[in-house]
């Protein structure tokens, strides 16, 4: 197995005084996407917004343990939540494009904030990262146009290029096609898989065929805790744990 | 939870058994044709057949049904892959009783073979491990499903005796060349149904494990899926 590009050692969450994760270790190969299921409530969204530092900002919640990207856990208290938030991207369920923004303003938004405003450089950056998107040809006599005014599976993909535009090694992806049409859904799933060739994704679905279509590896999370982790081909066709194979084969859930 | 899917499920396997039945009852015939001499054996294997092949055709239908519809994972997925491949080894079984009672058509016209002791031993053999294969579907029963393994090589043994017995009896002119062949032919397509039981029994094991355990144990034989 390839080194790890983050790995999670021992990771606790809490909302208030109710524990959403328990002991959880794991590790993301680099360029590989991992699928991460399990039925609403058993932890999974509370996860990935642990491994960018989401989690603590929603009031009253909390976590513990460690999460090394590239050999630094990302919880030490010298590390700025801001940068690690441009190191591992996210999108969210729902697409989110900023509403005043145009296309390209959206694009662009990471890179403003991190102080870029050389023209030249940023319509690079927006024509590679929605050319990563997938979106490229279909907004590019757009630009200026309003992000809001594409459709929803185009906005979920601008908020994809959003996301690439910095460059981040990991890509966090919670729900990314719960809210689209199967095109659209089919659209951003060949752009996961497109994607690994330069980072490394890992994606909340609650489509037991797109975890399967789309991942190398599988983690199913169960009130809090990781039952099973391991190749995507063995957890849909053997899986080890019976509550795995309870789960997906929709006998609970 | 009672799930949409689990009564498909069920349809398929009971549609399953049936065929089973069917495929029982015509193996059975077509040993009872040429013991007994009898074309009322021979007539009702044919009749058989026909179920069979309308039951292949329909349990392949309701398998492709369940896996468009129903998209099955894990022992759902192992189940129906099982389904749809002990499905073409029932219809080929009955293909070979069919080749048995046409084998059985020429071996009435001669005079009965000498000694047909390690033939009939070989059928009832035969006629236990398509019973016990089928019973470890239905059951889901690995351990008889292995037992049917490990008995097929009985059946083997059995077939190079009456091949040997057959030549010999051809040689030393106890039996005419032709009703020697006829009888090396029945013994080969009871043998292949044997293959077949083995085939199911690899099935049923996968379904219940997910071990994929073809190949993995010395079989010798000559191909189960040539008519």
């Amino acid at each position: 197995m390839s080194e790890s590009i983050l790995k999670v050692e021992n990771l606790n969450a809490w909302f208030g005084p109710v524990q959403a994760l328990k002991n959880i270790d794991l590790e993301f190969s680099p360029q590989s996407v991992t699928a991460l299921i399990g039925p609403s409530g058993c932890g999974k969204s509370t996860f990935v917004r642990c491994l960018n530092r989401l989690h603590e900002e929603v009031p009253g919640a909390s976590a513990q343990g460690k999460v090394i990207l590239q050999g630094k856990n990302i919880y030490d208290v010298s590390v700025d939540p801001v940068l690690i938030r441009r190191k591992i991207g996210m999108v969210f369920q729902k697409p989110n494009p900023f509403p005043s923004l145009s296309v390209m303003e959206n694009v662009v938004a990471g890179l403003k904030l991190a102080g870029i405003r050389r023209k030249s450089i940023l319509m690079e950056v927006t024509e590679r990262s929605l050319k990563q998107a997938a979106l490229w040809d279909e907004v590019k006599d757009k630009l200026n146009q309003p992000g809001t005014s594409l459709s929803g599976g185009q906005q979920q993909r601008l908020c994809i290029a959003r996301a690439l535009a910095v460059e981040p090694p990991i890509l966090l992806m919670d729900e990314p096609t719960s809210a689209l049409d199967p095109i659209s859904t089919a659209k951003i799933e060949e752009l996961v898989v497109q994607l690994k060739k330069n980072i490394t994704v890992i994606i909340v679905t609650h489509n037991m065929q797109q975890a399967a279509r789309i991942s190398d590896k599988t983690a199913f999370f169960l009130l809090g805790e990781l039952v099973e982790f391991g190749q995507t081909s063995n957890v849909f066709t053997v899986p080890r744990e019976k509550r795995t194979e309870q789960y997906i084969t929709g006998k609970f859930g | 939870m009672k799930r949409s899917l689990d009564k498909g499920l069920g349809e398929v396997k009971a549609q399953l058994i049936q065929m089973a039945g069917y495929l029982e009852e015509g193996v059975k015939y077509s040993t009872l044709a040429w013991k007994n001499r009898s074309r009322e054996m021979i007539d009702k294997v044919n009749q058989i057949e026909a179920k069979v092949n309308q039951a292949h055709m329909d349990v392949d239908a309701a398998c492709f049904k369940l896996l468009a519809t129903q998209q099955p994972l894990a022992s759902d997925l192992r189940f129906l892959l099982s389904v749809v491949k002990i499905n073409t080894d029932l219809e080929r079984m009955a293909d070979q009783a069919v080749n048995i009672a046409n084998n059985t058509e020429f071996y009435l016209k001669h005079p009965p073979y000498p000694d047909l002791a390690d033939l009939i031993k070989m059928s009832e053999i035969v006629r236990e491990l398509v019973k016990s294969a089928i019973d470890s579907f239905i059951n889901s029963d690995a351990s008889l499903a292995k037992k049917v393994l490990d008995d097929d090589d009985q059946v083997d043994q059995l077939k190079d005796r009456v091949f040997k017995n057959a030549l010999e009896s051809i040689k030393m002119k106890t039996t005419d060349v032709e009703q020697g062949l006829n009888v090396i032919l029945i013994a080969r397509n009871l043998e292949r149904i044997g293959d077949h039981a083995t085939n199911i029994a690899e099935d049923v094991i996968f379904s219940i494990s997910g071990k994929d355990i073809r190949h993995s144990h010395t079989r010798d034989k000559g191909g189960p899926n040539e008519k």
